[in-house]
């Protein structure tokens, strides 16, 4: 059982998949959406076998695979997951088969290759989070652009081609000079393995150096503040899918990256450049959040929102030097990680389903604008229900998985320096703030129009993917043990490594 | 003294030099309607010349002709991959000849020479060979650059091909002898081994210069650049993807004989100016590039950009550098074959594929020759995970090790601008509307071209997975 290469099976299956619904054309539409579905869903089903073969207690990478890819320079095709990559694989493979659910029979040009480049970015996004490579995951991280180019240059609005465009070459130019850096890892190290890259005692200048060629890369996927100005035109163009896949996984590549290279390859110029990410992480919980809450198009006023609670990531994975370096408390230290991964799978849903619930608005009249809806709860009361669901999500009210993530990151950012805290926890409130006035206006009050009362309330399909997504929020929300247990001995060998300086 | 085994040494050169004139006259004892026997004739003597190449394969280096010709690991990948970039223009060119009522014999034999010419390119030993091989290239490509005597554009690229070509001949020629006059020979090993003792340093490294400019022009690097996209753009499609494919991988091999196997004492010198010319190429390919709207310009910009890529690679003298720029030059020529393929096909009678407008809503059209062209564009670009993506990391590594830090990162930067216009092209296949009337543009070219163009661009997806054998391949050849 051990020796079948399960992960690459969960990378490879949904890509072929992929083939397969192009071949089955233009003209068959229902095929290739059932056959999206089928492939989407036997992912899933791989990936929970993943889950249930996954050893939790030792730490360390498991299910490893390793083969020659071009032993001329010493790179190879090795993967393997430890807790964080199985939580995020997981969320992957859950959150495509809600996505081919919810392009059904909203895309209706071209399904065939709208399904295919789902299915394709499926595997590609499984492929970054099982990548034990440094060239393997970059192969991985950006490949995932030309799907998504095409996703938001097809089937987006009406700027769709400046959206892509901009996406993708914003995205490129900061990951090329990642790739210079991995170049000049391999030129220093001799391997692109990572945890050899991990254990290698780079000097602090050559630190210093690749720490920026990661972060401009990273901040860029993230997005961080202030290379974020991208997110929002790709979000409004992208069709529902893209946005879905784009904001509950995408933006997680940028935060993994973090997690797997600066983190553990750079610690010390990461710890000397902490303050940086901290101050660009309050600066978008905080800026960002005045900035959604002036939106009058919904679809970008949840993108900023997601820059925002991307801040809360890269703030709880940065806080760390402070609190097991300079204050010696590894435990703290594990939590703020572990925060930030559980907010990563958080958010994945929140956001997922936030823009879910626009694309369905959007299906009815056809625009993101606040103005137009009104009095949905009287209009669609199912959908107000789920929609002020996801909303209490999104301001991290307790008992949704929103607030498990940022309560256990404001916790260890107070233990760091309360003015950390106090700015972090700020965040609540306008986050709130935005969030409520949001409800306020599309899903109390009348409707504006006759038109935008008339809307047809939810159909049976829906009604499923939406109920999925809500599912989700409650069960990270209630109970997130088992999420925390599956990756606590995986954040604990994380922590213990960037303990130890490499330069002594 | 020649002795059967120097004949056998150089037996596919033989061969080809026979099947050549066999063709020829083949040719001219069949009616036009008959044609297409040249066509399969040419095509399986191709295939042949590729058997004899890798069946007559040695573990070791062999020389020939008291050394003037070379057999090796390394001239042997590049005579494979330009049979097999010539192969395609056979097949991917006859609709389009026929279309044209260019479909004659000539094409074939004058492609052959011209390979032929390579081969032995590839191959030298001597300045002397450098020389023959280059010459009996380029002549027969200048006849096949004219080959379309009505088009006034086609006339004006093959005499501007030829004269710059013919100076760049000239040039080199001149360097030569002053090689000559500095060192006492002509045989490349042993201009390597008087380099040490020579008192002409300032003689030698004066030729050195001219050496380099003649590469340059071969390749199309800038400042040796201003031919490239007149001949693109006023050749015959298919003879465009033969400039663009094939003298690339004879520069490369022309570029190792010379400077490393002839020059090689001197490196510390050429690859300064190769380093100068790949960071020009880069910035002036690829800013240049993004102005054209002419499909084939914009590839000829696109192919000086990459140029600067594989100089990029020769600027690091060592096994490592000349494997990435053999690499690179292989994967770029089949790239380029791909996307003039794709608007080979989409060329008919009376209508030329060639703006970049042409190609609007072609995902709409036909979504087979759309996604080959995307494949084809995302390569050139280096997007993973295609097989442009490993030739472009193994020569930034490449440049890297050598120390050149500084030219790697600005082969990035114009990476990215480069990357727009690709993405253009992309754009307007898959997210513009097709223009009105344009819909049964399509036209079915036979199914040889159409098989085997599917076959070379999946194959860029496929050599990912297979990059790292070619790569050890390569490595071998410079014995690494």
């Amino acid at each position: 059982m051990m020796d079948w290469p399960i992960l690459s099976w969960l990378i490879w299956l949904p890509c072929a998949g992929a083939i397969v619904v192009l071949l089955a054309g233009n003209a068959r539409p229902r095929l290739a959406r059932w056959l999206s579905l089928l492939f989407s869903v036997a992912t899933f089903g791989l990936s929970l076998v993943m889950l249930a073969v996954y050893w939790v207690a030792p730490s360390g990478f498991q299910m490893q695979e390793n083969l020659h890819w071009i032993p001329g320079i010493n790179t190879s095709y090795h993967l393997g997951v430890d807790g964080i990559s199985v939580a995020l694989v997981v969320l992957t493979a859950v959150i495509h088969i809600l996505v081919v659910g919810g392009a059904w029979q909203v895309i209706k040009v071209k399904v065939h290759q709208y399904m295919a480049a789902v299915l394709v970015l499926d595997g590609l996004l499984i492929g970054v989070f099982c990548a034990m490579d440094a060239l393997l995951f970059y192969l991985f991280f950006e490949a995932i652009l030309i799907p998504m180019f095409f996703l938001i240059g097809v089937w987006g609005g009406e700027r769709r081609v400046y959206a892509t465009l901009k996406f993708f070459i914003y995205t490129f130019f900061g990951s090329i000079f990642f790739l210079i850096g991995i170049l000049y890892m391999y030129h220093r190290a001799g391997t692109f393995d990572l945890q050899t890259l991990q254990n290698f005692p780079f000097t602090f200048k050559e630190q210093t150096w690749l720490f920026f060629s990661f972060v401009i890369a990273f901040a860029i996927k993230t997005p961080m503040v202030p290379v974020h100005t991208w997110l929002p035109d790709a979000h409004v163009e992208a069709p529902t899918g893209g946005s879905v896949i784009l904001a509950a996984i995408m933006l997680k590549v940028g935060t993994y990256g973090f997690l797997r290279f600066p983190l553990l390859i750079t610690p010390d110029a990461s710890q000397h450049f902490a303050w940086l990410i901290i101050v660009l992480s309050l600066i978008a919980i905080i800026y960002i959040g005045y900035v959604a809450m002036v939106q009058p198009d919904m679809k970008k006023l949840v993108a900023y929102s997601s820059i925002a609670h991307m801040g809360f990531v890269t703030l709880g994975l940065f806080i760390v030097y402070m609190l097991a370096r300079q204050l010696n408390d590894p435990g703290m230290a594990q939590l703020g990680v572990q925060g930030a991964v559980v907010q990563m799978v958080s958010h994945g849903f929140v956001s997922g389903a936030l823009f879910t619930c626009i694309g369905v608005m959007y299906d009815r009249l056809h625009t993101h604008e606040i103005s137009v809806f009104g009095g949905l709860a009287k209009v669609m009361p199912w959908f107000g229900a789920f929609w002020i669901l996801f909303a209490m999500a999104n301001t991290g009210l307790p008992g949704t998985s929103g607030f498990v993530g940022e309560f256990m990151v404001i916790m260890s950012a107070f233990k760091a320096s309360p003015w950390i805290a106090l700015f972090a926890a700020y965040s609540l409130i306008i986050s709130a703030g935005y969030t409520l006035y949001l409800v306020r206006r599309i899903i109390w009050g009348t409707a504006p129009t006759p038109k935008a009362a008339a809307m047809p309330h939810l159909n049976a399909r829906e009604g499923w993917v939406l109920t999925g997504f809500a599912l989700a929020v409650l069960a990270i929300g209630v109970y997130p043990w088992p999420l925390m247990h599956l990756m606590d001995s995986s954040v604990a060998q994380i922590v213990t490594h960037l303990m130890t300086s490499k330069i002594g | 003294m020649i002795s059967v085994n120097d004949l056998l040494v150089m037996l596919p050169e033989l061969y080809l030099t026979a099947a050549a004139c066999l063709v020829l006259l083949f040719d001219v004892f069949i009616n036009d309607d008959q044609r297409d026997a040249t066509h399969w004739v040419a095509t399986i003597v191709m295939v042949v010349a590729i058997f004899l190449v890798i069946h007559g394969q040695t573990p070791q280096t062999v020389t020939a002709f008291g050394g003037m010709f070379i057999r090796d690991h390394m001239a042997e990948i590049l005579k494979v991959t330009v049979m097999i970039a010539t192969i395609l223009m056979f097949v991917l060119a006859r609709p389009w000849l026929k279309d044209r009522k260019l479909f004659v014999g000539e094409f074939y034999s004058l492609s052959m020479f011209s390979v032929l010419g390579v081969m032995l390119l590839v191959s030298a030993g001597s300045l002397i060979t450098v020389y023959l091989g280059l010459e009996l290239f380029s002549l027969p490509a200048y006849a096949l650059v004219a080959m379309n005597r009505e088009s006034k554009l086609a006339s004006e690229a093959a005499i501007k091909f030829f004269v710059l070509g013919a100076l760049a001949s000239g040039l080199l020629l001149f360097g030569m002898s002053l090689i000559y006059g500095a060192t006492g020979t002509l045989d490349l090993h042993r201009i390597f081994l008087a380099i040490g003792t020579t008192s002409h340093l300032h003689l030698l490294e004066f030729g050195l210069v001219f050496l380099v400019v003649g590469i340059g022009f071969e390749f199309g690097a800038v400042p040796f650049h201003m031919w490239l996209p007149d001949v693109y753009e006023g050749a015959p499609t298919p003879i465009a993807m033969y400039i663009s494919a094939v003298p690339k991988l004879a520069a490369v091999g022309l570029a190792y004989r010379l400077l490393e196997v002839g020059m090689g004492p001197l490196a510390m010198d050429w690859r300064v100016m190769l380093a100068i010319m790949a960071a020009l190429s880069l910035v002036v390919g690829n800013v240049v590039a993004i102005a054209q709207t002419n499909f084939k310009r914009m590839l000829a910009y696109s192919t000086i950009s990459h140029m600067g890529f594989v100089f990029l690679a020769l600027s690091n003298p060592t096994p490592e550098g000349y494997s990435s720029a053999v690499f690179y030059a292989v994967c770029f020529a089949l790239m380029e074959t791909v996307a003039f393929g794709v608007i080979l096909a989409l060329s008919r009678k009376g209508f030329e594929c060639e703006m970049i407008a042409d190609l609007k809503g072609l995902n709409h059209r036909s979504p087979w020759f759309a996604g080959m062209m995307a494949i084809s564009m995302f390569s050139l670009a280096g997007i993973p995970p295609l097989w442009g993506f490993a030739a472009k990391v193994l020569v930034l590594k490449a440049a890297i090790d050598g120390g050149m830090l500084w030219l790697a990162i600005v082969a990035i930067i114009c990476a990215i601008i480069g990357l727009f216009y690709y993405l253009r092209v992309v754009k307007v296949m898959y997210f513009d509307a097709p223009v009105a009337g344009t819909e049964p543009l399509v036209a079915k070219p036979d199914l040889a071209a159409r098989w085997l163009l599917s076959i070379n661009a999946l194959g860029l997806i496929a050599m990912i997975a297979g990059s790292g054998v070619f790569y050890s391949w390569c490595l071998a050849a410079f014995g690494a």
